[in-house]
């Protein structure tokens, strides 16, 4: 059955352009491309081995038939890695336009996917996130802008500040008076500073590969934010930078040990992620090589399948004891994060981990990606970060304990503008990880699950890993963090702001346009047209 | 539409004086002081505060009322007699100016809380209690407002130019020894007497100039504490902050000052450590309560004038001596209009402020 899958891109080599280096040859981890060998080559193995065919040889060579590249178009997954590299410019890759028989109800992809499991019987797995066209509220928001009764302030030209801090805080400060002026009395909980409010979510050594997280370690360590180990442990060649680096502990609790722990800036619990809520990670034994196994404390080639749930947390006191067992373990230094993914109770979940002593929480939303997760999961579970945001941020002030934690807010923040809206709407800090992918040249393939990454990214392949320069992926990170910085400073001044906690929650400066009246009540905005 | 309906960002005129010996003169230096920056205003808001007007009614909270219907009186005054001892309740006096349209009836109480606990639960002092009952008064009883509620001082305010709502009260015939005035410039008519300014809650009162471009987080912050944002305007934020820090968390006044117009970080980063952690501390756990945008404010309570300007300085802000008197101002012309010969004046800095007291061992 399978054989009659059609395939989905169509690989175009025009002939007259290319050189025959043979570079998409040798480098399509995906096998993809082939050569066929031309007359000439054909003509001088026969001078080789005999003449039986000479004649046909020779009518070939007259019509001047060279060697050519040749594509298995089924293979391709569109990564553009050689489009990329291809010297001559001489590779394009269109959708196979082959046309269905046009249906509301029942699209190709449907039909594919039937067909798939038809002849495998198994899950259909895919990786990044979630790219049906669910409605996106971001694109739905717009922010306000100064106009005469207060004017914009100009980050050129004034001070315009980004800094923030992860931690719980408490609600009111206590002083007492000393001799140079007013001390403060009161102790706070431990934090962490960024120097602008983005962050670099959890993406394991095992999904990616060690290059990815070195690059990711030190844009985060330039630019004064943070990166995430994700489930896998931390690699000694991270050590450098592990006080820029959130240690996660995950279900799987792989590479969690006193010193892993200790090593960090923050310690995170993972519970869920948006890409697949509920279901626990895979990382098939193909990608577990030596670093891996070091790194996850498993033997080489065995699968690392962390659960579902935590099997030592099955209600929220036992989170507690979890996030406590964590402080204890780091003395009470470092602040503890619990990520979840957006579920439709996200509010009171929220709450309930702010009163299990979480200092951070991090929420990711059904557009968040993930190195490899079930098809069915990952586009049909878990609801909008927007929206999540918004109840969660809402809750907590009803409830008067906002302070308690810091909020980042995570799944697919695409620019600066999402940042805003984001921030806008309640959010501390913003977690890029699927923008993080693309700035070191992931092409949003969703092939990470197949271990063949031709961008040395989602692959523990030495020759594919060997792709990706960490000291240039790290410049391309720090230059969109950078970017983003520039342009949320921009943002700010035009909102009349000179710093970003005048902006954190305020949703007055956010209107929606062409919401219904259910979303903008979600959401706390007015409509576009209604002033303030 | 009315105040609170809608937000309605104005363009302002402050002025403020105080006598820091407590001496008390009447209100006519106030007002040649405001009327000097006419062009400031536009007619459709002007109001004063005096502090130590009612000093034979010392101990009693002054609240000044005005009444949109008898109705509406009759209901707040049963609301009064329910929950407090009115020891005197009276019409604002009131003469005739030009200028000042159709106004609302004016009245003031002099009342002592009678219990502990509001409908909501127990409150922790008088001060609760007052403000409380004034919440609930301005918000449940349609057409009466209540815009002074503090001891031995009061709010006088209308739609009009300030030099005729002080002619319209008589002030005149008032001694205090602290007044601040404002005059406003709205971008629409609200017509509302209850929206001119100054705010006053309890015995604090505050004028500004300027809008506050953080006012959507600093509602919501507030609204955390069981603040009710009445009126949408950065004036009652500002007034609530404030409450909330200072009286309520007891942060040291020069440092509520502090957050709400904070300081730099790169000016933090260069402070000594007790300055850093102090600072970073403030910044942090209220970084919801920074006031962002273009404002000078006058904030006076009892006994104390402070003069507060914006972060970068978008606004206006000036402060003089002579004498034993401070001086506060949109302009400087405000200020010599009063006291021509200024024994000095300066400019406040962005994002300073200027706290005139009285001195050591005055009471009023
Ligand atoms: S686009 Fe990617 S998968 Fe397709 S042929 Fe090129 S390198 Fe191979
Ligand atoms: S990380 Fe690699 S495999 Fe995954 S989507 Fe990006 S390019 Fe494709």
């Amino acid at each position: 059955m399978r054989n009659y899958l059609p395939p989905e891109y169509i690989v175009h080599i025009d002939q007259d352009r290319c050189r025959r280096c043979g570079e998409c040859v040798r480098t399509c981890a995906f096998g993809t491309l082939r050569f066929e060998h031309g007359a000439w080559r054909q003509a001088m193995s026969v001078f080789q081995h005999g003449r039986d065919d000479l004649e046909r040889v020779f009518d070939r060579i007259r019509d001047n038939v060279p060697d050519r590249v040749a594509a298995d178009n089924k293979k391709c997954v569109q990564c553009h890695y050689c489009v990329a590299h291809c010297p001559e410019g001489a590779i394009s890759i269109q959708p196979n336009p082959l046309a269905y028989r046009g249906n509301h109800h029942w699209e190709p992809h449907h039909l594919k996917n039937i067909w798939l499991q038809a002849e495998t019987g198994g899950m259909v797995l895919t990786g990044s996130g979630n790219d049906k066209a669910y409605f996106s509220y971001f694109d739905h928001m717009v922010l306000d802008a100064c106009q005469v009764t207060n004017p914009s302030i100009d980050p050129l030209r004034e001070p315009m500040e980004l800094r923030t801090y992860l931690g719980s805080l408490p609600d009111a400060l206590e002083f007492e008076s000393g001799p140079e002026g007013p001390v403060l009395k009161t102790r706070l909980a431990p934090s962490v500073r960024l120097d602008t409010p983005l962050v670099f979510p959890a993406m394991s050594y095992g999904a990616i590969s060690l290059n990815a997280q070195k690059a990711l370690a030190k844009a985060a360590v330039s630019c004064g934010i943070l990166m995430n180990t994700g489930e896998g442990g931390m690699h000694e060649d991270l050590y450098p930078y592990a006080h820029r680096m959130v240690v996660q502990v995950a279900s799987g609790r792989f590479g969690v040990n006193p010193g892993y722990l200790r090593r960090g800036a923050v310690v995170e619990i993972k519970i869920g992620q948006g890409a697949k809520p509920g279901i626990g990670g895979h990382l098939p034994g193909e990608k577990v090589d030596e670093g891996v196994s070091q790194t996850r404390m498993i033997p080489v080639g065995s699968d690392a399948l962390s659960p579902a749930p935590h099997h030592d947390i099955y209600s929220i006191e036992d989170l507690s004891q979890l996030i406590f067992a964590l402080k204890e373990a780091t003395e009470y230094t470092k602040p503890v994060s619990v990520k979840i993914a957006a579920v439709h109770n996200v509010a009171a979940i929220a709450s309930g981990i702010a009163r299990a002593g979480a200092d951070i929480i991090t929420i990711d939303g059904f557009r968040g990606g993930t190195g490899a997760t079930p098809l069915a999961i990952r586009d049909h579970v878990g609801i909008p970060i927007e929206m999540a945001l918004a109840a969660v941020d809402d809750r907590l002030r009803r409830e008067g304990i906002r302070n308690r934690v810091s909020l980042v807010a995570s799944g697919g923040i695409r620019h600066s503008g999402d940042v805003a809206k984001a921030i806008a709407l309640g959010a501390d800090a913003v977690a890029i990880g699927t923008a993080a992918l693309i700035a070191m040249g992931c092409r949003l393939c969703q092939k990470c699950y197949t271990g063949n990454c031709n961008w040395g990214i989602a692959t523990q392949k030495p020759e594919l890993t060997a792709r990706l320069d960490p000291d240039r992926a790290a410049e391309n990170l720090a230059n969109l963090i950078r970017g983003w910085s520039l342009e949320l400073k921009e943002i700010l001044g035009a909102l009349g702001l000179n710093s970003v906690e005048s902006l954190r929650g305020s949703r007055l400066r956010l209107r929606g346009v062409g919401l219904s009246d259910a979303d903008l009540q979600v959401l706390g905005i007015r409509n576009a047209g209604v002033g303030a | 539409m009315r105040e609170g309906m809608v937000r309605i960002p104005s363009g302002c005129a402050i002025s403020g004086i105080i006598s820091t010996k407590g001496i008390r003169f009447n209100g006519e230096a106030i007002n040649r002081s405001i009327a000097c920056m006419h062009e400031r205003s536009n007619g459709l808001g002007g109001g004063f505060v005096a502090y130590g007007i009612y000093p034979e009614y010392r101990d009693l909270y002054a609240l000044h009322l005005m009444y949109e219907t008898p109705q509406a009186r009759g209901e707040t005054e049963e609301y009064l007699h329910k929950h407090f001892t009115v020891h005197q309740a009276e019409l604002i006096p009131t003469g005739n100016a030009t200028g000042i349209g159709e106004a609302p009836a004016l009245w003031r109480y002099f009342v002592r809380p009678e219990r502990k606990e509001t409908e909501n639960g127990p409150v922790r002092d008088n001060d609760d209690y007052v403000t409380a009952s004034v919440m609930t008064i301005n918000s449940r009883i349609h057409g009466a407002f209540v815009f002074s509620s503090g001891r031995n001082m009061g709010v006088f305010k209308g739609v009009g130019y300030p030099e005729d709502i002080a002619r319209f009260f008589r002030l005149e015939e008032y001694e205090g020894y602290m007044w601040v005035a404002h005059g406003r410039f709205p971008t629409n008519t609200p017509g509302w007497w209850g929206g001119a300014h100054p705010l006053g809650v309890l015995d604090w009162s505050v004028v500004h100039n300027g809008e506050v471009s953080s006012y959507g987080i600093n509602k919501r912050y507030l609204e955390m504490f069981a603040y009710r944002l009445e009126l949408q305007t950065d004036t009652e934020v500002i007034a609530y902050l404030f409450d909330l820090l200072h009286r309520r968390h007891g942060v040291p006044l020069d440092l509520v000052c502090r957050t709400l117009t904070a300081p730099f970080w790169k000016d933090i980063d260069r402070g000594d450590e007790r300055e850093r952690e102090v600072y970073t501390a403030l910044r942090r756990v209220y970084g919801s309560a920074m006031l962002n945008g273009p404002f000078s404010v006058i904030v006076a309570f009892n006994g104390t004038m402070i003069g507060l300007n914006d972060r970068i300085k978008l606004r206006p802000m000036v402060c003089g001596r002579k004498d034993h008197f401070t001086l506060m101002g949109s302009e400087e012309s405000a200020l010599r209009e009063v006291a021509g010969d200024l024994d000095e004046v300066w400019h406040i800095r962005a994002g300073e402020r200027f706290i005139a007291r009285l001195e050591e061992g005055v009471t009023v």
